[in-house]
């Protein structure tokens, strides 16, 4: 039963993948020529995969230099560097670009879009990176520096080696995001396939033009993914026992730590003051014209509403898949659960047009409704779900279970009083990661929403995209005021030293 | 499988059908609600439909967004459409409907409200506003007898980057079907390419009077209203623009028409002729005129706004709004990779 209930899981994630694949051979060869290999698709290909190699050079060097200094330097108030790195994810890409393209009109290039979108996705890399610093040895550095290696060297050939799966993840992380990255890039007049793709969307609705874009760039996302294993290969950094690590001796900086502190407090001035008091400035402008109080109180209700039932829709969706990965270890279960984590490698845009088809034509009593959304939804945030329910399963030893039956306890009347109190924390985590999610979903949502459904983030990308950018700036604010929590959320797991 | 986990499958599964079922209960409708496919602005067809529910008890639900994207839902949706009058922002997409067999007639004496030249001979479909394409220019960047003759001089090679259009909207689509009705498919072709070399892409007809009001690029095609509107509300965005008006039977002069029509699978056929007469009627296209819309009211015997240019001395090229061919324009668009 499990078992099914996994297995249509596993489906329903890989339901747009199919849906592409599908498309792909109802088109047949002669469209695919005609709508893939053309001079427009070439040029999106050159514009995307730029954009993909230089935000994710850029992320990596902010990523590693920021953690570098938070962990190992004597940089001073490293704790509130660290949650100053983490901070700007509270800040939607789409808002940051907006609040940039608002202040600066001349940003609409390639430069343009490299920065807005590095500020708002290095903290993808600074966080796992931030972690393995934590969680390395210094013996290792201080043998190294003992046998005459310089700072420098020790960086080169001791850390960075260990930082590599971490590195290469937070990498993988950058570049799926901005393959998936609509708002901030439409709103930077930048093209790549998810915006051509909308725009495909708005001319033809499902159009064969818009799904075989929508394969090439499925096809771009299953390549990172498999680019990243092989890249990642096979060395093992673990070590026999956890030895007994000294507390860390900072690197002393010297003369340098000024610089050092410029660099970062830099770093936070474009990532974060600036995109907030672009919506401080735009909520100031906004006040004259009236800001229109019930609407946004609505809004709000409607899209905590939606997130609340997206977040119950998929932790429940995790549940099989979490505790088969645990207790019925095997192929099949890894498949399953790796299922999940394809499912939402692929961007959002291709999920919703994909949804909307297959609603449309089998399933027309569900179409343009709140379910389909939730699916969407559930599809796009599940592996947030599945890999901490997975972690509460982990952690909740089979004997109390074990224990209970033999005392006598019915099934049902265990899981009530053991299974689902130890799983507890670890589906209210995961449900905390899906709401926030979906609180700043704006692609998938502007496709999918039913009529007369309008959320936090559509609502902010009408009032936008007429350039009302202080009729915006409220919508924004409240984006950025329930996403905060989990930012804090994040910056002290990975205090604890959790890592990845 | 252990039974914990048989028991937490079932758990599951009354979870996710307590939640469908939840969402499910809120779209109930009631009766006496049309709804309403919109692409026209929401400000304008507010604005005209103030009153619609007060005086007739139906109540309106509208579903706002692009015009081809609609166009293009209401065929996939077929018969099955949840849509009862769709209200288009530029003519082809709602002829897209009406090709699709899709609009059941409109009672004549609607017909009768507006001019034929806004409607189609078909009878399925009536005009309700208009607009005129302008060229917007920035005199600080261009004078203006380097303005050119013709919206077709504009894919020349002389316009290499100086020339903002808004491709992926409605807006711009249904300004190429003028041309392609006009001047052929060759002909089309030919100036859409050389304006994929030319052009900027802007996201909307704001954008492209804002990047040519601050000098981002001399000219944009667009409408009139985006300027009109904008000097009548305090002139922030466009203020160092102005609108050169083609004339002249030029496809740059073509007027285009924003289309109502009533879906045939509606389940609520008189309410949603009736919101169409509404909208037709001298009432309503009195208070576009007076609205902040700007746009050109189309009812028989209705003044537009007097900021506006009489909508007779345009010079606008004389173009079937039946005649639109919106599928031709997307695959043209495609072919020369503006989309």
């Amino acid at each position: 039963m499990t078992l099914a209930l996994a297995i249509c899981v596993a489906a329903l994630a890989l339901l747009p993948l199919g849906y592409i694949a599908a498309a792909t051979v109802d088109v047949g060869w002669a469209g695919v020529r005609e709508l893939v290999f053309r001079p427009r698709v070439g040029e999106l290909l050159w514009n995307t995969s730029r954009l993909v190699l230089g935000t994710v050079a850029v992320c990596a060097v902010l990523g590693v230099s920021a953690a570098w200094l938070a962990e190992r330097s004597s940089v001073p108030g490293r704790r509130l560097w660290h949650v100053l790195m983490v901070a700007p994810l509270a800040v939607p890409a789409f808002v940051n670009s907006y609040a940039w393209i608002s202040l600066l009109p001349g940003l609409d290039t390639y430069a343009g879009a490299l920065l807005v979108v590095s500020l708002s996705y290095f903290p993808f890399v600074y966080l796992p990176v931030a972690a393995t610093f934590r969680g390395l040895d210094p013996a290792l550095e201080d043998t190294a520096r003992g046998l005459g290696l310089s700072s420098w060297a020790v960086f080169r050939r001791v850390q960075l080696p260990q930082l590599r799966v971490a590195l290469l993840g937070g990498s993988l992380l950058v570049a799926l995001h901005l393959l998936a990255e609509f708002g901030a890039l439409q709103m930077l007049r930048y093209p790549t396939f998810t915006t051509a793709i909308y725009d495909q969307y708005r001319a033809t609705f499902n159009g064969a033009g818009a799904t075989m874009l929508a394969g090439v760039l499925v096809v771009l996302c299953l390549g990172l993914l498999l680019a990243e294993l092989r890249l990642r290969g096979r060395h093992g950094y673990a070590r026999t026992g956890a030895g007994a690590a000294r507390p860390v001796r900072p690197v002393r900086l010297g003369a340098l730590t000024v610089p050092a502190l410029a660099a970062l407090a830099a770093l936070v001035g474009l990532a974060l003051v600036v995109p907030l008091g672009s919506l401080a400035y735009w909520m100031a402008a906004g006040a004259s014209s009236g800001l229109d109080g019930s609407a946004l109180m609505a809004t709000t209700g409607t899209t905590l509403g939606l997130a609340a039932a997206a977040a119950a829709v998929a932790t429940a969706m995790a549940l099989p898949t979490g505790w088969l990965a645990v207790r019925a270890r095997g192929r099949v279960a890894t498949l399953l659960e790796r299922s999940t984590y394809l499912g939402s490698a692929v961007p959002g845009i291709v999920v919703a047009l994909a949804l909307v088809t297959l609603s449309i034509r089998a399933t027309p009593w569900l179409y343009q409704t709140v379910p389909v959304l939730l699916a969407a939804y559930a599809i796009l945030f599940l592996p947030r779900a599945v890999v901490t329910v997975r972690a509460a399963v982990e952690q909740s030893p089979p004997v109390y279970d074990d224990v209970a039956a033999s005392l006598g306890a019915s099934a049902p009347d265990r899981l009530r009083r053991i299974t689902l109190p130890l799983l507890a924390p670890g589906i209210g985590a995961g449900a905390a990661l899906v709401f926030l999610a979906v609180v700043t979903e704006l692609t998938a949502t502007l496709l999918l929403a039913p009529t007369g459904t309008t959320t936090l983030a559509t609502a902010f990308w009408s009032a936008s995209s007429a350039l009302e950018y202080g009729a915006a700036a409220p919508y924004a604010v409240v984006m950025v005021l329930l996403s905060a929590p989990a930012t804090v959320l994040l910056s002290r797991n990975a205090r604890r030293g959790l890592t990845p | 499988m252990t039974s914990p986990g048989r028991a937490l499958a079932a758990l599951v599964s009354i979870a996710g059908v307590a939640t469908s079922l939840a969402a499910c209960g809120s779209d109930a409708s009631g009766a006496e609600k049309l709804t309403v496919y919109s692409a026209q602005h929401e400000s304008l067809v507010r604005a005209m439909l103030e009153g619609f529910t007060e005086e007739t008890g139906i109540a309106l639900e509208f579903r706002d967004a692009n015009d081809s994207e609609l166009a293009n839902q209401i065929v996939q949706e077929g018969e099955a459409s949840p849509a009862d009058v769709f209200l288009t922002e530029n003519s082809p997409s709602i002829d897209v409907v009406d090709k699709a067999g899709l609009l059941a007639p409109l009672d004549p004496s609607t017909l009768e409200q507006v001019g034929e030249q806004y409607r189609p001979e078909s009878g399925t479909w009536v005009g309700f506003a208009a607009r005129s394409t302008v060229l917007i220019y920035n005199p600080a960047e261009i004078s203006e007898d380097e303005l050119p003759g013709s919206m077709l001089d504009l894919a020349g090679p002389e316009w290499q980057g100086r020339v903002g259009i808004a491709a992926g909207g409605a807006d711009f689509q249904a300004i190429v079907s003028a041309v392609l009705a006009l001047q052929g498919e060759d002909a089309t072709r030919e100036w859409l390419t050389g304006l994929e070399r030319n052009s900027e892409i802007y996201a909307s007809n704001t954008a492209i009077m804002k990047a040519v009001d601050e000098g981002e690029v001399p000219v944009g095609i667009t409408y009139h209203y985006y300027w009109y509107r904008d000097q009548a509300e305090n002139g922030l965005i466009g203020d160092d623009a102005k609108l050169h008006y083609f004339g002249n039977q030029d496809p740059g002069a073509f007027v285009s028409i924003s289309g109502a029509g009533v879906l045939a699978s509606s389940d609520q056929p008189e309410e949603a002729q009736r919101l169409v007469a509404y909208l037709t009627a001298e009432a309503a296209q009195e208070k576009l005129a007076e609205s902040s819309a700007l746009e050109y009211a189309v009812g028989t015997g209705v003044a537009s706004a007097e900021a506006l240019p009489p909508l007779e001395s345009l010079g606008a090229p004389a173009v079937d709004p039946g005649s639109l061919n919106a599928p031709q324009v997307t695959e043209l668009m495609q072919e020369v990779g503006l989309l």
